[in-house]
């Protein structure tokens, strides 16, 4: 068992054995396989990332436990629903030129948008619908974050962590009925822009044959994507004055009143922050997987062990966690350790998650003193 | 009596009339009239009321004296229904070997997951055992379908052949006790008024006075202290020399027994099991049964299983049409307007209702429903004595 160790020694010996892994793969199954792998391990770990990164900020700031985080994903992912619905919002006109199977005139559905932008740039808008979204989002989402932190999570602080888990699960639960009501219980297919709606040779980009690694577009862009925002996320506390403030109140919040600064009011934007996280990550994802209004709970479970393996209230253990159980993930599901180990896939998570919490109590990465029993 | 105070004697006296007395109680209205629909008292629903009473008693026992909240209690649930129904398609239909081996496989099972959850206490205790209980159900939908039936669960099927029974060829084995089948049931029409009498809801009844009486019994024992103890401080506890493990422990077994008991009784009640019955929102549910009627209480669990699986019953049933039945003695503008408003809140959105009250449970009232009962009944009292209670009334913590 590991005694203590700084969060660089642990960095050491998780990176170690990501380097043991990788030699041991790619002897197993061969280098393509590995590196096929790896890319679906990345995006997939990138949700998981995405989350865990939100909760962890909530929970480093607030220190309340979030259990509506996911539903927070799931409103995301219905914004660009909303957006793709919005812009799709048409009029029945009668076109001359085409005759129905009756011979009258075949009326089709033309698009506000077409009247307002011309049919070319019309169409064009319709099909980067999801991408428009994330605009959308994330007013909506900081919006939704502060009322619910002003609303209902600002009365919980002082209430232990059961009530906290309690409280937002009975949120999670209300936020994702209200959903069910307006959406309906079935996935809604919200598709990405035609452009990367085909799969990327990765196989030829890196000067290897063609067709050996074929991956979807949009899951590399999706990976992308999380690359880029949780490293704005991560610039934004390390370099800005505002994120250094929240720093500082995360060490030391009494320091920090003492020193006149309203730091209630910067803990909300955080919150704001991290639900805005979560939902761009939920619009990024509904080319993926058709939105329904279940998906937020069913990532929440997976996030929450991602944040635990992690450390509870490292930034940096969020998101590590999250990339290596999404790569570890997309290596348990392949044929070869199927064959061994059957049903793995399933369970490697929740496995690795259980190994860890006993063997290293507080994480790869957990501080110290934080929520340490 | 029976080793109980008066108070806990007469809430057991209450508890017996009410389970034995439900097919009246829960048959308010005669049959065919418009307010039948509200009718509980048919014998699958009210099996259901004990059963996930007596899962929530064993929750409670947990969560209630202890405090450590578990979010995997499904899984002693499905696991003790494996056991049962195995028992049921290879030794005997009788239910009571069936039920005992539900109880015993459960118990083993949660000795060995408390043994490794309770290393760890707080949100990790609560992701641990979500983690165990989320791979159970990986592995019953999964890699142990030979075991568990995957998908389609397991039934008793028309080839099954208990060692113990004398069926006919091609004959499918039906749950019983000693012949007593427990399908079987005694119809009582007085009037308008149908009451159903049913076999299978009698035994469930008996199994869960039981249940409650023990749970009583662990409440007001030196043990049912040292769980609290564990609750209240462990770190004190530890300073008096005292292990707390082996306390916690004991509980989490007997919880899980408790759930075990509840499944081996649904498999006795229809004969079948799927691996759902171990997904996350099942433990879920159980949490919320037990909040929402009043953690650390007594009647409370039994009565939030009561109120969920009424509205999950009934609530969901109510459609638009019934709702525009019903307030058609009003002008047409109002009735839309109030069909529109109430209809998000039934039916099929019952889960939004149950949200909203069980984050109001939350907020205001985290004694759940018994504490919201005990503060009526105070402020009734204090309306009509017009004195100010004794501050020792005030203080009380809810009946326990």
């Amino acid at each position: 068992m590991f005694k203590s160790g700084t969060p660089l020694t642990s960095l050491a010996i998780t990176a170690g054995g990501l380097i043991g892994f990788f030699v041991l793969m790619i002897g197993l199954v061969g280098v393509n396989a590995v590196l096929l792998q790896t890319l679906d391990g990345l995006s997939k770990g990138s949700a998981y990332a995405m989350i865990a990164l939100g909760l962890t900020l909530i929970f480093g700031t607030l220190g309340v436990v979030n259990f509506a985080h996911g539903a927070l994903f799931m409103i995301g992912a219905f914004c660009a629903v909303t957006l793709s619905k919005f812009l799709t919002l048409s009029k029945e006109v009668v076109d001359e030129s085409k005759t129905d199977f009756l011979g009258n005139p075949l009326k089709v559905n033309v698009p506000y948008v077409n009247d307002l932008f011309g049919e070319a740039t019309g169409a064009t808008i319709i099909d980067w619908a999801v991408p428009l979204s994330l605009l959308f989002a994330i007013p909506v989402m900081i919006l939704v974050g502060i009322v619910m932190e002003r609303g209902l999570i600002k009365h919980f602080y002082k209430r232990p962590h059961a009530d906290q888990i309690l409280v937002t699960f009975g949120l999670a639960i209300v936020l994702q009925e209200i959903i069910k009501f307006y959406y309906g219980a079935n996935p809604i297919p919200t598709p990405a822009p035609s452009a990367f709606s085909g799969s990327l040779d990765f196989g030829a980009l890196i000067g290897m044959d063609p067709n050996l690694i074929i991956y979807p577009y949009w899951r590399i862009i999706y990976f992308v994507f999380a690359a880029l925002i949780i490293g704005a996320v991560f610039a934004f506390l390390q370099f800005t004055t505002f994120g250094m403030v929240v720093r500082a109140g995360m060490a030391d919040r009494e320091t920090v009143q003492l020193l006149g600064i309203n730091i209630d009011r910067r803990f909300t934007l955080m919150f704001g922050l991290a639900a805005a996280v979560a939902g761009l990550a939920g619009v990024m994802y509904t080319p993926i997987n058709s939105p329904n209004y279940h998906m937020g709970m069913d990532f929440l479970v997976l996030s929450f062990v991602v944040v635990v393996v992690g450390g509870m209230g490292s930034l940096p253990g969020a998101v590590l966690a999250g990339f290596l159980l999404g790569i570890l993930e997309s290596f348990a599901s392949m044929r070869e350790i199927l064959d061994v180990l059957p049903g793995i896939n399933q369970i490697i998570i929740y496995l690795v998650a259980i190994i860890i919490l006993l063997t290293r109590p507080r994480g790869l990465m957990g501080k110290k003193g934080v929520m340490e029993e | 009596m029976f080793g109980l105070n008066k108070k806990d004697f007469n809430l057991f006296l209450i508890v017996i009339a009410l389970t034995m007395l439900a097919p009246f109680i829960l048959n308010p209205f005669p049959a065919g009239s418009g307010m039948a629909q509200f009718n509980a008292g048919y014998p699958d629903l009210m099996q259901r009321f004990v059963i996930f009473g007596i899962f929530a008693i064993g929750f409670n026992i947990l969560f209630g004296l202890t405090g450590y909240l578990s979010f995997g209690h499904a899984a002693f649930l499905g696991v003790g229904s494996y056991g049962a129904i195995w028992m049921m398609k290879l030794v005997t239909l009788n239910v009571i070997p069936a039920i005992i081996m539900g109880v015993i496989v459960s118990g083993v099972f949660a000795l060995a997951i408390g043994f490794i959850s309770l290393r760890r206490s707080g949100i990790y205790f609560s992701i641990l055992t979500l983690a165990f209980a989320q791979m159970s159900y990986a592995l019953a939908y999964s890699v142990l379908t030979p075991i568990t039936g995957g998908e389609t669960g397991l039934q008793i099927k028309p080839t099954d052949r208990p060692i113990f029974s004398n069926l006919e060829e091609g004959e499918i084995g039906r749950a019983n006790l000693f012949g007593l089948d427990m399908r079987s049931s005694y119809e009582l029409e007085v009037g308008n008024w149908a009451f159903t009498f049913n076999t299978g809801y009698y035994i469930a009844a008996i199994v869960m006075i039981l249940a409650f009486y023990l749970s009583i019994r662990i409440f007001r024992s030196p043990f049912g202290t040292m769980l609290r103890a564990v609750k209240s401080n462990q770190t004190r506890m530890n300073y008096t020399g005292l292990n707390a493990r082996p306390y916690t422990l004991a509980a989490f077994v007997i919880s899980g027994m408790y759930a075990g008991l509840a499944g081996g009784l649904l498999v006795a009640m229809d004969t079948q099991v799927g691996p759902e019955r171990m997904f996350w929102t099942a433990s879920g549910e159980v949490v919320l049964m037990t909040i929402l009627g009043g953690a650390s209480t007594l009647i409370g669990p039994v009565l939030g299983a009561g109120l969920i699986k009424y509205m999950e019953n009934i609530l969901s049933k109510i459609n638009k049409d019934i709702l525009h039945q019903w307030f058609a003695f009003l002008p047409d503008g109002i009735e839309d307007f109030l069909v529109t408003i109430v209809y998000p809140f039934i039916g099929k959105g019952w889960h939004l209702t149950l949200g909203i009250i069980f984050m109001a449970v939350v907020i205001f009232l985290p004694g759940g429903l018994v504490e919201g009962g005990k503060r009526f009944m105070d402020f009734v009292k204090r309306k009509k004595s017009k004195t100010p209670p004794s501050d020792e009334s005030a203080q009380s913590t809810p009946a326990e």
